[in-house]
């Protein structure tokens, strides 16, 4: 058992090497590049999946937000192939880890602000204040719209990171709640064992719905940029 | 392995341990794997292995990192 709750989300290593680099490159394993017009059953779902989500997700952008799409659609599918693996039981889930999520969400995010100012300059600083404000409350706003736009990036890293790491969380304890009541009364521990039930339902939905959400705002940062 | 066992030392001595050839060895496993069990009609089974494995890979990691439980 552990010695606590937290010693799931530490980076494992084995003798001191890292494997979390291996864990990380496990989901690129489950995903198998198509080799022939017609392929196998996992292929085509996967094929299929992937291009109704970037018909849906590109939609929105011209020519230029478009060629994001190879970038988009890997952010989608590796965030949710990570935290839907981080739902096997003993698992490690990158996702948990706030540097991660940093290292994914920073360089997109100023990615999207650099090409903003470098080819809409006059539209991209226009952003800093919104239309038909009173004149005495400019100031005050352009700060207020300067410090909104430099917490996108640690919002999307910290929205990531706090949803998994809660799922988790919940689950052990919710589970560890359900051990220990089955000496003591066994039909609490059934009604325990249904919210844990619907719990991992819950978990599920949140691990794709966390990529989405991403990848969503990325893009809308990418739309308000090009 | 179209070697005889007395022979196999030498053999062994034979082989490149380049990175090319390491990766070599690791793409014609995980192909004869994936041909085997994957890119046919059940290939649901070829995923859950792999994943069992993961999972039990995760379960005695901690086991491996030097008696610590």
């Amino acid at each position: 058992m552990n010695e606590n709750l937290f010693t799931s989300f530490a980076t494992p290593t084995m003798m001191g090497l890292p494997i979390v680099i291996l864990i990380i490159m496990f989901p690129s394993i489950l995903f198998p590049s198509s080799n022939r017009l017609i392929n196998n059953r996992l292929i085509s779902i996967q094929q299929w999946l992937v291009q109704l989500t970037s018909k849906q997700m590109m939609a929105i952008h011209n020519n230029k937000g478009q060629t994001w799409t190879l970038m988009l659609m890997s952010l989608i599918l590796f965030i949710g192939s990570t935290n839907l693996l981080g739902l096997l039981p003993h698992s490690f889930t990158p996702t948990t880890q706030l540097s991660m999520n940093l290292g994914m969400a920073i360089p997109l995010w100023a990615g999207t602000v650099f090409m903003g100012f470098r080819h809409k300059t006059k539209a991209a600083l226009a952003h800093f204040l919104p239309q038909g404000t009173p004149i005495f409350l400019i100031p005050m706003l352009v700060i207020i719209e300067t410090i909104s736009l430099f917490i996108q990036p640690m919002a999307l890293a910290v929205r990531l990171t706090a949803n998994i790491t809660a799922g988790h969380l919940l689950i052990h304890l919710i589970g560890g709640a359900t051990l220990a009541l089955m000496d003591i009364s066994p039909s609490t521990a059934l009604i325990t064992f249904i919210i844990l039930i619907l719990l991992t339902i819950l978990e599920f939905a949140v691990a794709m719905i966390q990529a989405y959400v991403f990848t969503l705002l990325v893009s809308l940062y990418l739309h308000d940029n090009t | 392995m179209n070697v005889k066992i007395e022979e196999l030392p030498r053999s062994i001595l034979m082989w490149d341990f380049i990175p090319k050839g390491i990766t070599g060895v690791f793409q014609r496993g995980s192909y004869r794997y994936y041909n085997k069990y994957v890119n046919k009609k059940g290939s649901l089974t070829g995923v859950s292995m792999v994943l069992a494995v993961y999972v039990l890979f995760n379960y005695i990691l901690p086991f491996l990192q030097g008696t610590q439980t």
